[in-house]
């Protein structure tokens, strides 16, 4: 058995800043536990002398030129905007602080 | 139906040259197919209003004498994934209905160069999390061959739109297998490139180390054509290989003379076909093996102890980078807003807005992603997924010492009825279990239509994988095998899937 | 606001040592951002950008979008890590550092996590009593700035009590450098000082680079200040507290004596200290509490799959070594030379952080004495009025050609002070300044000798004193004539010509 806990399950939802009902934490604890009880096999054959794979091809020193190009216009960029004010995004009150 | 529809796009590429048809009537008639049987279907989720406009821009170019790529005219699906500058791109989201991007995929704006029609964006799973299509946000599509089953998916809409001919060529993307099992379960034709291969600038990413864009078509020449022209290296993906890839579309039609089969080595994974494959699909797999032995390929037994693991470490990797993909989906800059009850916060805002925008099935992989990334847990989930990663890359290598390409049945079962498995994740994880290596190491992999089920008649596609960088050799592979089954059926396998009537849009 | 109890310095540090360390995070001049092709705010060309003018989609989060490293961002870092006498690694990767705010469009910061370009290092300071200490620093890391938050209702635009915030993304994707100490031990006393040595040494650093435009009120450099104090005779750190953002080198030095006596006022009651961040505030010259660390600070970082590791060449490391410009403490030592300064003049302009001020005011003209005289002088005294940065508040080249008018004779010395308050002002360059207020020196022979002639017409008794050789008795005329001209004459040239008419009269 895996420690999945409802409580976990809500601090996680709360780090993936999403809203999760009584029934979702419910529901997600147990298909989560059955999951990772499925998928932490992946531990069986990780052992220390085998290199970590992030990229499946490995490449090195791709950069780009420090030439700029035409950027988006106001206009493009606010296109999308739930809401939009003097040229810039509208969001409702922030309560914490940045990081 | 019009015959245009039935064209190849290698066929109808050549009347759009010759002049025998215009890309106009080329575009109308795949309109009208889809006007009258999407309804049904609904593989797409916008039509261009603008594409016979387009076509008749090609069709003006080409009188003007202009010379013009050989696919320009030729109709083209696009995945939802994709952005488009003028057709909304969602994901299959509900948080981003209505998206409008200021900018085109670089493979879009390359389709477009070449003269390409976009005629609609096609359905998926939401943001590409999904083996049915039945977790599209708006409505699943159904697979042409049985439409109260699923189309496969996540690109079930790219899929299903060339297997109902209302399409052509479509593009799609690949995570775990999204262009390859929707391909296998439609009797169409799937490629995901090497990973790099093609860009992935203006792909709603998924997951980044594991998302490819590629082609979706009837045939394997078509894909190479496609293929041709959304390849080779973008400034604007810094994963890109700025490697000098040879024409695909040659190398299809050289395969299509059957020489590559002599004396070449197919692997056929050990430890792989027993573990759960459906009867049917196992025999279309020996039969299409015999078949290329038959034709001087040698079937050599190779063994891949780590493939076990490619699921469960795919199931860390994706939901790991998805978590931090879909983190951009927060209300702010564009897409859904939802702002709760009384002097809400803008992080109340935030989680009531991917509360209400996410299915369940996107939540469930952000939050085991969320998990699998947290202090504590990183080094037993993500790190040891990553080094799975590696040990299924070493199992690549020494089978690729001693064959030449690896065959495997591209999923274990053919299309299953809607519901049948939405309840149930594990299930519909292991649908993928055969695609998923290729994504995990970066190899290419083909799938193609191998016949149909003989316990229940649908479509099963066999996969080919190759060495990272050989695709040209899926593509003379999967085009000799092609040749030979459709020498044997008497014509291409969609020929027998029946007649879609009705279903008006 | 705060109110916290202090305890007196010299008592604290007589309990207490105080141990510090440094955050000092650089933006970047290049022309581009540190991901995408948009021109760079904190490049002085795209300074006044309009909100949300200066956005590639990668700055934005936007669906689909990719970074790109930039090259000379790369080229940048490596110097600067070399210049604080650290490593350059061989191999330098990207993670993704995952937290959720409205500035920041992806959700996530790309940074350098396990794998910083530049580690293990020591930069040495000096202090004004000719102290010299080795700072050691722990990396170098690069990374990209978020953008920018307006909060709007609320009494003083900050976050509290705002009823809703306006989001900028011009700042995000800057390119970034932050400088990582490890504790700082043995400051004592100069622990205040050394903070302030330590920035402004940064800062010397970054423009002999001529890597960024270093101006501490445009946020170029940003320092965030770690204070723990532990008891006399113990071993282990107490619990340190983070202040952030602390954008000038008067207010680092500020911050960190007034944490040093509020964190020994509470240990000594025999309180705790909370492990947080704390805002420094310029007003009232205070800390606040901000954000206590807790099990949110999960960033759940893991390698950026969208960039490739960044390797230097050892050659081209070795080629950027060959460039760098000497030390600060040397070059300081060379400049006192070169400048014939007192050891008293020279820890006036050292001490003032304006090395490089009078430095390229002697390069564009003025002599070393009237450089030094300028910038210790007038400019200070202005800046400690206005409370504003001294090198914020007017060029090297205008200080030099403002020089350059008093050596003309076209000012005089207190003229001169008018004209730099104008430049002050931004009326414009010394000589625009002249034309517009109408400044310059009379000197015109013409109207001063009817000027004279007038004063000594209506002042007969003084014309008499002259020619009987009391020549002091002059002054009551020159004043006479200063006035006429409203002080924009050169005093020893009418006192010539006074002596001259009175000679003739
Ligand atoms: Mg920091
Ligand atoms: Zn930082």
């Amino acid at each position: 058995m895996s420690e999945i806990t409802p409580d976990l399950v809500r601090h996680l939802g709360v780090l993936a800043r999403i809203q999760l009902t009584d029934e979702e934490v419910e529901r997600l604890t147990g298909q989560l536990d059955v999951i990772v009880d499925n998928i932490a096999k992946v531990s069986e054959v990780a052992t220390p002398d085998v290199a970590a794979t992030s990229h499946p091809i490995p490449l090195e020193n791709v950069f780009r030129p420090d030439v700029p190009q035409a950027p988006l216009t106001q206009q493009q960029a606010l296109q999308n905007a739930p809401e939009a004010e003097d040229g810039r995004f509208v969001v409702t009150a922030i309560l914490g602080e940045e990081q | 139906m019009s015959d245009l529809i039935r064209l190849t796009a290698a066929d109808l590429a050549t009347k759009l040259a010759a002049g025998e048809v215009s890309a106009v009537e080329a575009t109308r008639a795949h309109l009208d197919r889809i006007a009258a049987v999407d309804g049904d279907v609904h593989a797409f989720l916008h039509v261009n209003q603008n594409a016979e406009a387009i076509a008749a821009d090609v069709d003006r170019r080409r009188a003007a004498g202009e010379q013009l790529h050989e696919l320009a005219g030729v109709p083209l699906a696009v995945k939802d994934v994709l952005v488009t500058t003028d057709m909304p791109s969602t994901s299959g989201s509900k948080i981003l209905e209505g998206y409008m991007s200021p900018y085109d995929a670089t493979v879009v704006s390359r389709a477009r160069a070449a003269g390409l029609v976009a005629i609609g964006k096609t359905n998926m799973d939401e943001f590409a999390m999904g083996s049915s299509t039945e977790h599209s946000a708006y409505g699943p599509t159904r697979n042409p061959w049985d439409l109260e089953r699923i189309p496969g998916g996540s690109g079930g809409g790219s899929a299903a739109a060339v297997a109902a001919f209302e399409a052509p060529l479509a593009l799609g993307s690949d995570t775990g297998g999204s262009i390859r099992q929707p391909a296998h379960v439609t009797g169409t034709v799937g490629m995901k490139p090497t990973y790099g291969g093609v860009s992935r600038y203006g792909a709603i990413a998924l997951a980044s180390s594991l998302d490819q864009v590629g082609p979706v078509t009837r045939t394997v020449l078509d894909s190479g054509l496609l293929h041709d022209v959304i390849g080779g290296h973008d400034v604007n993906d810094s994963t890109s290989l700025s490697k000098a890839w040879p024409s695909f579309a040659a190398a299809a039609r050289e395969g299509a003379t059957g020489q590559v089969l002599k004396g070449l080595k197919v692997g056929v994974i050990k430890e792989l076909p027993d573990s759960g494959f459906q009867a049917g699909v196992s025999q279309s797999f020996r039969e299409s093996l015999a078949l290329m032995e038959a034709h001087g390929a040698e079937i050599v037994e190779i063994s891949a102890p780590h493939f076990e693991y490619g699921v469960a470490a795919y199931y860390l990797i994706l939901p790991a980078e998805a978590s931090s993909n879909l983190a951009k989906f927060d209300s702010v800059r564009f897409g859904m807003r939802v702002i709760p009850d009384g002097g809400a916060t803008v992080e109340d805002v935030m989680a009531a807005t991917r509360a209400a925008g996410f299915g369940d099935e996107v939540k469930r992989r952000i939050i085991l992603g969320t998990y699998a990334l947290s202090s504590g847990y990183y080094d037993a989930y993500y790190g040891s997924a990553q080094k799975v990663r590696t040990l299924i890359q070493q199992d690549f290598n020494s089978a690729f010492a001693q064959v030449d390409v690896i065959a495997t049945p591209t999923a274990p079962t053919t299309a299953f009825k809607f519901g049948e498995k939405v309840g149930d994740p594990i299930q519909m994880y292991l649908n993928d279990v055969a695609t998923i290596p290729a994504n995990l190491a970066g190899v290419p992999g083909m799938t193609l239509p191998s016949g149909l089920a003989s316990d229940d008649n649908l479509p099963v596609g066999i996969q080919f994988l190759a060495p990272a960088f050989e695709d040209a050799r899926l593509y003379q592979v999967g085009a000799a095998l092609e040749a030979l089954l459709v020498d044997q059926w008497g014509g291409p396998l969609l020929d027998r899937a029946p007649e879609l009537n009705g279903g008006a849009r | 606001m705060a109110g916290d109890a202090l305890m007196d310095f010299n008592k604290a540090l007589e309990l207490y040592e105080p141990v510090l360390g440094f955050e000092v995070h650089v933006e970047l001049n290049t022309a581009t951002k540190m991901f995408s092709s948009a021109p760079n705010p904190a490049n002085e060309a795209n300074h006044d950008a309009a909100p949300n003018t200066l956005v590639a989609p990668v700055d934005m989060g936007l669906p689909g979008a990719l970074p790109v490293v930039n090259a000379e961002a790369v080229v940048s870092s490596i110097k600067l890590g070399l210049a604080l006498g650290c490593s350059i690694a061989e191999s330098s990767s990207f993670a993704r550092k995952n937290y959720f705010y409205p500035d920041l469009g992806k959700n996530y910061q790309i940074s350098q996590f396990d794998e910083p370009i530049a580690f293990e290092g020591s930069v040495q300071v000096e202090l004004s009593d000719g102290t010299l200490v080795d700072i050691p620093i722990e990396r170098a890391h690069m990374e990209e700035d978020a953008g920018k938050l307006t909060h709007v209702g609320g009494s003083t635009g900050r976050i509290q009590g705002a009823d809703h915030s306006l989001v900028d993304y011009n700042r995000a994707g800057v390119p970034l450098v932050e400088i990582v100490t490890k504790p700082i031990f043995g400051a004592e006393h100069q622990a205040p000082e050394l903070a302030k040595a330590y920035v402004a040494t940064i800062r010397d650093i970054v423009l002999s680079l001529g890597i960024s435009e270093a101006r501490l009120e445009r946020g170029n450099l940003r320092c965030d200040a770690n204070v723990s104090l532990r008891p006399r005779g113990q071993e282990k750190l107490g619990t340190r507290t983070e202040t952030k953002n602390v954008n000038s080198m008067r207010s680092v030095e500020r911050a960190v004596r007034y944490e040093i006596q509020r964190q020994a006022a509470i240990l000594a009651a025999g309180g705790t200290i909370i492990q947080e961040t704390r805002h420094w505030h310029e007003d009232t010259g205070e800390t606040s509490p901000g954000r206590p660390k807790s099990d949110a600070d999960d960033y759940r970082y893991f390698p950026e799959p969208d960039l490739v590791p960044v390797a230097p060449s050892r050659q081209q490391v070795e080629e950027l070594r060959a460039s760098l410009p000497e030390a600060p403490v040397a070059r300081r030592r060379r400049l006192k030379t070169e400048w014939g300064f007192t050891d008293l003049e020279f820890q006036d302009v050292a001490n003032g952080g304006i090395v490089a001020e009078v430095e390229a005011t002697i390069a564009a003209g003025a002599s070393p004495a009237a450089a030094r005289k300028w910038w210790t002088g007038e400019i200070a005294r202005l800046a400690n009025a206005q409370e504003r940065e001294i090198a914020d508040m007017v060029t090297p080249a205008n200080v030099a050609a403002l020089q350059a008018l008093v050596d003309a004779g076209t000012l005089t010395d207190k003229l001169a002070r008018q004209v730099l308050e104008g430049v002050i002002a931004g009326e414009g360059t010394p000589q625009e300044v002249v034309d517009a207020r109408g400044l310059a020196v009379v000197s015109d022979d013409g109207a001063l000798i009817a000027a004279i002639d007038e004063a000594l017409a209506s002042q007969p008794d003084v014309l008499a004193k002259i020619r009987d050789g009391k020549v002091q008795a002059a002054g009551a005329v020159i004043g006479a004539v200063m006035k006429a001209m409203k002080g924009q004459a050169d005093a020893a040239r009418v006192r010539e010509l006074v002596l001259e008419r009175a000679a003739q009269a």
